[in-house]
């Protein structure tokens, strides 16, 4: 079988990924490894702001794949994932054709079905431009309908239009499918998928995101806002920053020139860190003690 | 592993196994990937051979934890066998029809045996749940077959079709240009309407402990009746239980609830259970816009002021939020626990909930929330 991207072995995924800027751990990349080798689709999970959304981003970037994305919200159906009929352009086709007083009845007709009033939207596109990278990002928003309608194409790779025939990809895309557990998935959409529990970085690592992600911003402050920010989620917080949160809060202190973190600087952005008025009550305590010592 | 690769993925299954007895649903699908993905790492190292389990065998966090410790029991046992498990109690009596005396007379005595069976059945609705004989439980137990369950209902952003309302001219235009653009039948919309999701939060601790039967009862029949029942037990700890209310035989549902609760008639941390409910689940979205039911009696052991504020989240998040306290229907009842004098003001009904009675009472205020 042909290994995408020419990846055999799990370290070649952190490589891959790392040439992107994304650091992915040991078990990240064993899964993101399996998920090619054994072309699965991957359900990542994880709280908000932990980089799920950015994997998929990183990994078609680096295996050089169209990144076709499924943004699902309450409500979405087969015709906002699949593909839909242009009818403006149908019309407008016909009315042209009638102008010129052209084609016979039959001729007109098969004419309106063609692949140019087809509008395909992420999934088909994602099977017409294999191979891509389709993510179905948080999934956990779409109906339990959506899902099934998800699951069928998920295990069969086709998608038929009547009027046209059946549209197949030649090679499965790679999918990435993320979830934030508002509510439970179904089973059977679980147990066609890897699952992967994405968890808040560790302080090395997230030094390096920051590092590869914001080099702008100096060492010394880099390495001060990543303690701060591992020491806050282990307190208390309602929603404990995220790494993009850790991210956005170097570079507001970077842009207002901080090259050290103190109490007055912090205060004054920690509006990009933390989003709720409860939380930055807390901070600003926690700060208090963290920055004197 | 050197026993060639029969015998390996003979050790393989051996531990999926393993892993359904300690409670991960492995099914043979997903087994069979296990085997696939160990076969692609090497299954000669116990650490791929843990990250491809963990990407294949589980679901969910509490997956990932229980995959752990059985990981470490099956293949890292040092002393002897990993801990036995406590054995399942299953003291659950079926034999015993519910209505078993009033076959006893003979013919002549029927219509009065009926009789006296209904106006028996209506005391039984309105008796408090903690007083029962273990007969009379049963009894009831099968009268709440005759709870109702109505979803509340939510109007969504999208419209469907009705033969009155507003006028659909998207619809319309789009039907008369099928005709080629001639003008036909006006379609007509409004806005559609959704069941919204209920979350129950049953408090199991001890002080609730002669209710929590009758409690979990309900939640199983409000989960059969409504399409999005959430629930979850609440106690010293969060346990999520939809799953086993989904089962539709009532006994089974819960053993197979008190199967998944590991803390039964514990101390009660209101706040600290609530604040852990609404971080791992209320706020990314169970909660939103949801009817939220707590049925607590209020005793709080922690602190009353971190309910308070945990209530006040709920409600900022929640679209109604129910408190269902036994013992509110009581004669004499004032509200005074800690609990329930922090929580009330951010509850929008509170209600009685200690008899079969107060239960239908309960399901209307659920359908019209």
């Amino acid at each position: 079988m042909p290994e995408l991207g020419g990846v055999t072995s799990a370290a070649d995924v952190v490589g891959l990924l790392g040439r992107t800027g994304y650091l992915a751990d040991d078990e990240l990349a064993t899964v993101t490894y399996l998920m090619l080798a054994m072309q699965r689709p991957l359900l990542l999970e994880g709280e908000p702001g932990t980089g799920k959304t950015a994997l998929a981003e990183a990994l078609a970037d680096a295996l050089e794949l169209p990144l076709v994305r499924l943004q699902c919200y309450e409500g979405i159906d087969a015709s906002q994932a699949l593909y839909d009929w242009d009818f403006p352009r149908q019309i407008l086709h016909l009315r042209a054709l009638e102008a010129s007083g052209g084609a016979g009845v039959e001729e007109a007709e098969k004419s309106l079905y063609d692949e140019r009033f087809l509008l395909a939207r992420p999934v088909l596109a994602a099977l017409q431009q294999s191979p891509a990278l389709l993510l179905v990002d948080e999934i956990d928003r779409a109906d339990d309908e959506f899902e099934a309608f998800l699951l069928e194409v998920l295990s069969t790779w086709q998608v038929s239009i009547p009027e046209l025939g059946t549209v197949k990809a030649a090679t499965p895309p790679v999918v990435v499918l993320t979830s934030n557990r508002t509510r439970e998935l179904h089973d059977a959409l679980k147990r066609r998928c890897l699952y992967h529990w994405i968890e808040h970085p560790g302080l090395e690592r997230e030094l390096q995101i920051v590092r590869s992600r914001a080099p702008e911003v100096s060492d010394d402050l880099a390495r001060q806002v990543v303690t701060v920010v591992q020491d806050l989620r282990t307190r208390d917080l309602t929603k404990p920053p995220g790494v993009a949160e850790t991210l956005d809060w170097a570079q507001a202190l970077n842009y207002l020139g901080t090259a050290e973190l103190d109490l007055a600087s912090a205060a004054s952005t920690l509006g990009a860190l933390v989003k709720y008025r409860e939380d930055a009550d807390r901070v600003r305590q926690a700060l208090d003690q963290l920055l004197r010592t | 592993m050197t026993t060639g690769s029969r015998g390996g993925d003979e050790i393989l299954l051996a531990f999926t196994r393993a892993l359904r007895a300690g409670g991960v649903p492995v099914t043979q699908d997903r087994a069979q990937e296990f085997l696939a993905a160990t076969a692609r790492l090497g299954a000669g190292d116990p650490n791929a051979v843990r990250l491809a389990g963990r990407a294949t065998l589980c679901a969910g966090p509490d997956d990932l934890a229980r995959f752990d410790q059985v990981f470490e029991a099956f293949f890292n046992a040092r002393h002897g066998l990993p801990r036995e498990r406590p054995a399942i109690q299953q003291d659950v009596n079926h034999d015993q029809l519910p209505m078993d005396d009033a076959d006893a007379g003979g013919l002549e005595q029927a219509d009065d045996v009926i009789r006296a069976a209904a106006s028996a059945t209506e005391v039984l609705r309105h008796r408090d749940v903690a007083s029962l004989t273990a007969g009379e439980k049963q009894r009831l137990a099968a009268m709440f077959a005759t709870l109702r369950p109505r979803p509340p209902l939510r109007r969504t952003a999208r419209h469907q079709r009705w033969h009155r309302g507003q006028v659909d001219a998207h619809r319309t235009l789009r039907d008369s240009l099928r005709r080629m653009g001639e003008p036909s039948e006006i379609a007509w919309r409004r806005r559609a309407r959704k069941p919204r999701r209920v979350v129950l939060l049953v408090d199991v601790s001890g002080s609730m402990s002669s209710y929590a039967d009758a409690l979990l009862r309900l939640s199983q029949t409000l989960t059969q009746g409504m399409t999005n029942v959430e629930t979850f037990t609440i106690g010293t700890r969060v346990t999520h239980v939809t799953r086993a209310m989904r089962i539709k035989d009532p006994e089974r549902a819960l053993v197979a609830a008190g199967d998944t609760v590991p803390d039964w008639s514990g101390g009660t941390r209101l706040g600290e259970t609530l604040r852990f409910f609404l971080d791992r689940w209320g706020q990314r979205g169970m909660a939103r816009g949801a009817v939220v039911v707590v049925f607590s009696d209020g005793w709080e052991r922690g602190d009353a002021s971190v309910l308070a504020e945990q209530m006040a989240r709920l409600r900022r998040i929640a679209h109604r939020v129910v408190w269902v306290n036994p013992h509110r229907g009581k004669d004499g009842y004032e509200a005074v626990q800690t609990g329930v004098l922090a929580a009330l003001p951010f509850c929008d009904d509170f209600v009685a909930g200690h008899s079969l009675a107060t239960y239908a009472d309960l399901v209307e205020v659920l359908a019209d929330a």
